[in-house]
């Protein structure tokens, strides 16, 4: 059992970031996935993770969607702990009712887009603002089919998953997850699974997002193009650790460390 | 004495015969469904006890013989005091038993749901009880139908059974018929026919009409 009294109850502050790792390890077994992690993300900050396959990046965004519990420190969201409860002066690790709650301003999309196969585009939208927001059927679909149409989805609206292609579908996953109006969204390479010519419809809603709405975005990518577009700040992740951290212009072009440049070259020489 | 005559003069005690069987062919599959998707989803408890019971249940009802289960329940409950009705012991034995294995169909159907079906489900806040409502059963149950075509088949079959508690389904009917008319062939054939029709003719188009519509919700056909 970890000594959480250090810890703060609460972020206060004049620069609370909406995300904060503080001293985050995970482990499975022996093995060590994440080693003291401590990451900052500001509201609105636009932050994209890279690395090698086995560097935990991807275990980072499931980290924060709660979808792994974490083996030391605390994840802080919105100045709030996230795994944690305070619980008579202390922190004490978040139970089921807890974390539901404070999972609800976080929303993700995956690699596989895993929408519900037995709803339809719409129906997937509105499961969770009716099912967990409370909103009504009336409201629930307003707010669905003006996100639908935001990722260019309206007319596909009363198709199921099974009807769409993979670029179709991750937008349509888009739109479910931001239909939970988050404060953070994750995104999970989301462009892995999908056949090259419709990456672009994909990068673009993204792109979007991050011009025309204050969201906070973390997301784990292989396409370097993309993340040097978009993103305000590139972690560079290796060994469980973040190796380099910098704006996407300095990291790309000057990166000081040497597993930084063998990456990128490696990258690079692949494309 | 002609078919058509044997016919006229015991059609009516095959149909009353065929309509008990109906009757607890109907309420030994509610049971069963029910028991099913109960001891299925125990299996998945994580509370010890809550899992515990539901293994006892499919270990003992399916390694167990039927017919056992049956007469245990007839001959063996009164002992202790409690009576029930043949009817009510015929498709509670039935129910129990089939529920057994369905238990397993609807344990190994809810596995089999894709783990980022759970995950996007978590991501979206709901609670473990919607996500398993909403979410999981209803693709568990497109997963599992396929299985339950066989097993609802194999349950109505199991029904002949009560005959041997004096429940006066088909099978009894025949017997009795059998042992005052002699006429075995056309008794015990015409009660094969009925199983058969039930079977062929009522079961296995109602499962695939239920496939068809699952899979039209699903967005596949």
């Amino acid at each position: 059992m970890q000594d959480l009294s250090s810890y703060p109850l609460e972020l206060t502050g004049p620069d609370v970031p909406m995300v904060r790792f503080m001293n985050v390890r995970k482990t499975y077994g022996d093995f060590v996935v994440l080693d003291d992690l401590n990451l900052d993300v500001a509201a609105g900050e636009m932050v994209t993770v890279i690395g090698p396959s086995g560097s935990g990046k991807t275990t980072v965004l499931r980290m924060l969607m709660t979808l792994e519990t974490i083996n030391g420190g605390v994840i802080y969201v919105d100045g709030k702990p996230l795994t944690h409860m305070p619980k008579n002066g202390v922190l004490v690790p978040a139970d089921a009712k807890y974390l539901r709650k404070a999972r609800s301003s976080i929303g993700m999309c995956f690699q596989h887009f895993n929408l519900f196969p037995h709803m339809t585009a719409l129906e997937n939208c509105m499961e969770g603002p009716v099912q967990v927001l409370g909103l009504s059927k009336k409201e629930a679909r307003e707010r669905a089919e003006e996100l639908l149409s935001m990722v260019g989805m309206i007319e596909k609206k009363d198709q199921h998953p099974a009807r769409l292609s993979g670029g179709q579908q991750q937008r349509v996953a888009i739109a479910r997850a931001l239909a939970m109006r988050p404060k953070v969204m994750l995104f999970d390479e989301v462009t892995s699974a999908l056949d090259p010519e419709v990456i672009g419809e994909v990068t673009n809603v993204i792109k979007d997002l991050v011009t025309k709405h204050n969201l906070t975005m973390l997301m784990v990518t292989h396409q370097m193009g993309f993340a040097r577009d978009i993103s305000d700040r590139i972690c560079f992740f290796f060994g469980g650790k973040i190796e380099e951290q910098n704006t996407p212009e300095e990291l790309f072009t000057n990166p000081q460390k040497e597993r930084t440049q063998q990456f990128l070259s490696a990258v690079k020489a692949a494309d | 004495m002609t078919y058509i005559s044997f016919l006229s003069e015991y059609g009516g005690r095959f149909l009353d015969g065929a309509l008990v069987t109906a009757e607890q062919f109907v309420c030994s599959l509610a049971l069963a469904v029910f028991l099913a998707h109960l001891a299925g989803l125990l299996l998945l408890s994580r509370t010890m006890v809550l899992k515990a019971i539901a293994v006892v249940y499919v270990e003992f009802f399916r390694g167990t013989s039927l017919l056992v289960q049956l007469f245990w329940l007839f001959y063996v409950l009164p002992l202790f005091g409690v009576t029930l009705d043949p009817f009510l012991t015929g498709f509670l034995a039935v129910g129990l038993n089939t529920g057994a294995y369905g238990a397993q169909l609807v344990h190994g159907a809810i596995k089999s749901v894709p783990r980022g079906q759970w995950e996007a489900a978590y991501a979206l806040s709901m609670s473990s009880s919607k996500r398993m409502l909403r979410i999981i059963i209803p693709q568990a149950f497109v997963i599992m139908l396929p299985a339950w075509g066989n097993l609802v088949i194999e349950l109505l079959k199991s029904t002949a059974l009560v005959a041997l508690i004096a429940v006066p389904d088909l099978m009894f009917e025949a017997k009795q018929m059998n042992s005052s008319t002699y006429l075995s062939t056309w008794t015990f054939g015409t009660a094969l026919i009925i199983y058969y029709v039930f079977a062929r003719f009522l079961i296995t188009p109602t499962m695939r009409s239920l496939e068809r519509i699952m899979a039209r919700r699903m967005g596949r056909a």
